[in-house]
């Protein structure tokens, strides 16, 4: 046995995979403050000066540096690859060269060609034969089965985005374990799950072996994996070095095999400090040393590259990849899981700069230590790369205080619990059926059967309400059959055997289910309940325009009067959904989230009640309509606050942009009024916040001259990104937003 | 009931902490820089209500943390003394921290009430000397400047406010005879220079008003920097807001 495993307290975890019990038994919570922290090392700004001149000759090549066309990519598909051998700590790419991107055609072998295309590449004729004539993919199984109802759907923007020609993603494997445990616990423990799966062979126990046989080859091919990079991931990392690279090995097959949209991390960071501490303890590594490893390993995060298609962008913008990890929370016993290591991952903000990888995001309670909390509003304050999120509201809701946040802002208990992602629907788009008798606004075709002509075209609140709740309930069912066909072929087709290895057999499922356009409802809504809003139709009577007069509250100002209505909606959407059967029978969950769909959903909108113009882009997320929000910052927060986190439980998006100055006169204010801000915004049974601080001329500037500002960061709905990967049009309404100021 | 041009929720700069800011509409100055020009006519404004101000405190209340609270600005918020009254009372009554942004020329039974209720007078002082008050007002400093000696009687702290103008209040004899007066106040917890800027100037054409300091600039950093040094010799904390 390692002196290192000695040194360990005992638990169930012993006898059983369970990290979460060894991280319970063995984390040391700091109280301190930022000041043991260290800068970067030689070695590793030599390493990042790399990185950079690679990443600057992505952006200057179309955003790609280049594609291995041959190849299909696999947990061992590639020779070791290094950026430069002899400076680093942690070693590992996805192919053999720093930014190759791999194909990975599984999801559907048109999107890889055509991505190849779009960079003046032909993928190899072996690859396009073995996936036009003999592989089956994801988007050949989910279009041999769609309905016409849902491809008529989503060719008309009431479904966007939905995960049929990419990967689902959202899955996070608990990649601890292979530091824990080592590949050989991992297998045996499998085979023995795999020998307790005897009959009867119904559908459901013949796929589960089928997945568990997946797993466990997953797992000999992971130990191959290492082997190509000298490490020996049969046993137990035994050091803070072996158990950093270890993590990042297992996240590495699962980044190698799929493409999902998201792939988060989870929440390694308490764990590897257990390690750390061990080490600095016993004086194997020093401070700098342990901080040179983070740096290392987020580095790696930062360079994880997936090949996209051109028209992904529409809906994820700025080529992200949702490393997220969760850093923070609290455990169940009331310690708290700050530890020193959590500071590490954030000081990478200083050391590499600011970045949108790895997605960082801290699990807010009232019970962090103060020190902690200031140092994150100073992160906040010079990076604005940081989103928040509420510990307190979600072990108590979830019950569980081992979690992750799967891509922007979902709560996923790891390695116990998954989820299908769902994309999302457009609300604001279904309102109008309720308007238009059921037909599509623009198209003029029926979608819903069954919604009575408005007997006039001044709008009743009453009717128009029946008419919503008409719509919304096809809707939810024709969302709903999408899902569980897009799921039921992606396990078929695209498995995620290296992460669902690290998972136990037969977890819970969550279906993510998404809702695009509240902000926009919630304000139609209250204009036809407070104003006098009349319908002006086209010559084929669909509604083109509407009048208002009068004045109506909007969302966004803590009014009752329409926050209601936002409550109201989501509540009863997500209801509908509850109601449905769904593959695997997940647990139906439904977040107000829209990444930057909010751009291309309002595209596919027309004119709504609420005085919008057709095109017009949503508001991100939960976030109110820009420039609606008449009272100030807080008014806007506490609308927010007020949608009910038990009826979006994947999440409820908030995205805060604010000038430096308004936050105060002087830095040491401005710091504790983020803090104070976020204390009381959580304390509200508030679910997310993404915090960007930054001046309006500061982006108008990196839109002029993107070159100096390659690491320029912005959050955007649930995630991070380069704001100048964003296209023009998104540039522009990022800065269109509301940025408050009150000066 | 109160006529209230607008609420600012994340008010970080008129008193400590997060505060929501009501500014309430009418003022009996017509400061020629006033960047809230729309807030100077007597008329017009929300009528608003105790409760529904005390509704909207409760649901902030979180956000004012230890130091936070509401404070009533304008306009001149005193001007409403008599309606201001319940409001803050009621307010007190609810344990929320009160600051009044004035410029203290309104001493009134009202006002004196009001101020039992306040725990941070901001005090507008426009300038030293009566002629050039006079000029940047429309009015004289003789009330504001009794209004100050009425606040040292009660003990009520004050945090002044100075807007430097370039050309109009920022000559060095002039600060260093507002330290000279002032200095003496041990009430004065501290002193906050605001920079001028052009930022309301667009109002003015909005409500056909002629902008007549057109031209002048905004402070620079040195300008600012030289105005802290003189009035720090006078006053526990100068701030440059």
């Amino acid at each position: 046995m390692s002196k290192i495993k000695e040194a360990f307290v005992n638990g169930s975890w012993n006898e059983q995979v369970n990290v979460r019990d060894f991280v319970q038994k063995n984390i040391t919570p700091f109280d301190g403050d930022s000041s043991f922290l260290s800068g970067a090392t030689e070695r590793t700004k030599k390493l990042w000066d790399i990185c950079l001149e690679a990443i600057k000759e992505e952006r200057a090549n179309n955003g790609v540096r280049s594609i291995d066309t041959e190849a299909v990519s696999s947990i061992v598909s590639h020779e070791a690859g290094y950026i430069q051998k002899d400076l680093e700590l942690i070693v590992g790419l996805q192919t053999d060269e720093l930014l190759k991107r791999a194909m990975k055609p599984y999801g559907g072998i048109a999107v890889v060609e055509k991505a190849c295309e779009e960079q003046g590449l032909e993928v190899s004729d072996r690859v396009k034969d073995i996936f036009r004539n003999y592989a089956k993919t994801h988007n050949d199984g989910v279009f041999d089965v769609y309905t016409d109802e849902i491809r008529k759907y989503r060719s008309l923007g009431f479904l966007t985005g939905l995960p049929d020609n990419y990967a689902r993603g959202r899955i996070i494997g608990d990649y601890r374990r292979l530091a824990l445990y080592g590949i050989d616990t991992l297998v045996a423990a499998k085979k023995a799950d795999l020998q307790g799966l005897v009959g009867p062979m119904s559908d459901e126990k013949i796929r589960l072996r089928e997945e568990v046989a997946e797993q466990i080859k997953a797992l000999i091919q992971i130990k191959e994996l290492g082997n190509k990079y000298g490490l020996d991931l049969s046993r137990p990392a035994e050091s803070a070095q072996e158990a950093v690279q270890w993590v990042y090995m297992a996240y590495l097959s699962a980044v190698k095999e799929q493409d999902g949209a998201a792939m988060s991390l989870g929440n390694v960071s308490s764990f590897i400090d257990i390690y750390m501490e061990y080490d600095l303890a016993n004086g194997n590594i020093t401070e700098e040393l342990a901080q040179e490893f983070i740096d290392q390993f987020v580095m790696k995060l930062r360079v994880v590259r997936h090949l996209r298609m051109n028209a992904y962008n529409e809906i994820f913008a700025g080529d992200p990849t949702w490393v997220t990890e969760a850093i923070g929370g609290k455990l169940m016993d009331g310690r708290h899981k700050i530890t020193k290591t959590s500071y590490r991952f954030l000081q990478t903000l200083y050391n590499l700069g600011a970045s949108p990888e790895p997605n960082m995001t801290v699990l807010w309670s009232s019970s962090l230590p103060e020190g902690f909390k200031k140092f994150c509003a100073q992160v906040s304050i010079d990076t604005s790369s940081i989103q928040y999120e509420n510990d307190d509201l979600m072990t108590s809701t979830r019950d569980s205080d081992d979690y992750g946040i799967a891509c922007c802002v979902s709560f996923q208990e790891i390695g116990k619990q998954i989820q299908f992602f769902g994309a999302r629907t457009n609300l604001a788009k279904t309102l109008l059926l309720a308007i238009n008798g059921g037909r599509c606004e623009l198209s003029g075709k029926t979608i819903v059967e069954g919604i009575p002509a408005l007997k006039s075209d001044k709008l009743d609140f009453d009717e128009v309400m029946a008419n919503y709740k008409l719509a919304m309930k096809d809707v939810a069912r024709v969302y709903n059959e999408s899902m569980n066909i897009i799921h039921y072929m992606h396990d078929k087709y695209y498995y995620e055997k290296s992460q669902m290895a690290f998972v136990d057999t037969n977890p819970a499922i969550n279906l993510a289910y998404g809702m695009a356009g509240l902000s926009i409802v919630a304000d139609s809504l209250s204009a036809i309940k407070h104003a006098d809003v009349t319908v002006v139709r086209n010559e084929d009577g669909l509604s083109s325009q509407f009048l208002i007069n009068g004045e109506f509250p909007c969302y966004g100002n803590d009014d009752d009067r329409v926050d209601n209505l936002a409550v109201e909606i989501s509540n009863h959407f997500n209801q509908l959904l509850c109601g449905l059967d769904t593959y695997k029978n997940a647990e139906p969950t439904m977040s107000i989230l829209t990444i930057t769909s909010n751009v291309v959903y309002g595209l596919k909108t027309g004119a709504t009640p609420d005085g919008r113009e057709q095109g017009v882009p949503f508001a991100p997320g939960a976030n109110p309509m820009h420039g609606r929000d008449k009272n100030g910052a807080i008014a806007s927060l506490n609308s927010v606050a007020k949608l009910d986190y038990k009826n979006a439980l994947d999440g409820i998006s908030n995205t805060f942009s604010i000038i430096p100055k308004s936050l105060g006169a002087d830095a040491d204010i401005r710091n504790e009024n983020l803090v104070t801000m976020m204390d009381a915004y959580f304390s509200k049974e508030a679910h997310h916040l993404n915090v960007n601080v930054l001046d309006r001329e500061l982006l108008e500037d990196a839109m002029e001259n993107p070159g100096e500002y390659p690491q320029l960061t912005i959050r955007v709905s649930g995630y991070a990104v380069n704001f100048v990967r964003l296209t023009r049009e998104q540039q522009l309404e990022v800065i269109s937003r509301s940025f408050h100021s009150n000066m | 009931m109160l006529r209230v041009h607008s609420f600012e929720s994340l008010g970080t700069y008129d008193g400590p902490g997060i505060r929501l800011v009501a500014f309430l509409q009418g003022c009996n100055f017509k400061c020629l820089y006033c960047a809230n020009a729309d807030t100077i006519e007597l008329k017009g404004g929300k009528e608003t209500s105790a409760e529904e101000i005390l509704g909207m405190a409760e649901n902030q209340r979180p956000f004012f943390g230890k130091k936070g609270g509401l404070t009533f600005s304008g306009g001149e918020p005193l001007v409403q003394a008599k309606q201001l009254l319940p409001v803050v009372k009621a307010l007190k009554e609810k344990g929320f921290h009160i600051c009044i942004d004035t410029n203290g020329s309104i001493l009134n039974d009202d006002v004196k009430e009001v101020l039992q209720y306040t725990d941070i007078i901001l005090l507008d002082i426009k300038h030293i000397n009566n002629e050039q008050h006079q000029f940047l007002t429309g009015k004289g400093n003789e009330k504001t400047l009794a209004f100050v000696d009425y606040l040292a009687e009660i003990k009520k702290p004050i945090w002044l406010r100075y807007v430097l103008v370039p050309g109009h209040s920022d000559k060095t004899e002039h600060l260093h005879q507002l330290g000279e007066h002032f200095k003496a106040y041990d009430n004065v917890e501290k002193l906050e220079i605001q920079p001028y800027h052009e930022l309301g100037a667009h109002k003015y054409e909005h409500l056909g008003w002629e902008y007549q300091l057109k031209g002048v600039k905004a402070n620079t950093t040195e300008q600012l920097n030289a105005a802290r040094d003189i009035f720090n010799t006078y006053f526990k904390e100068v701030v440059i807001n």
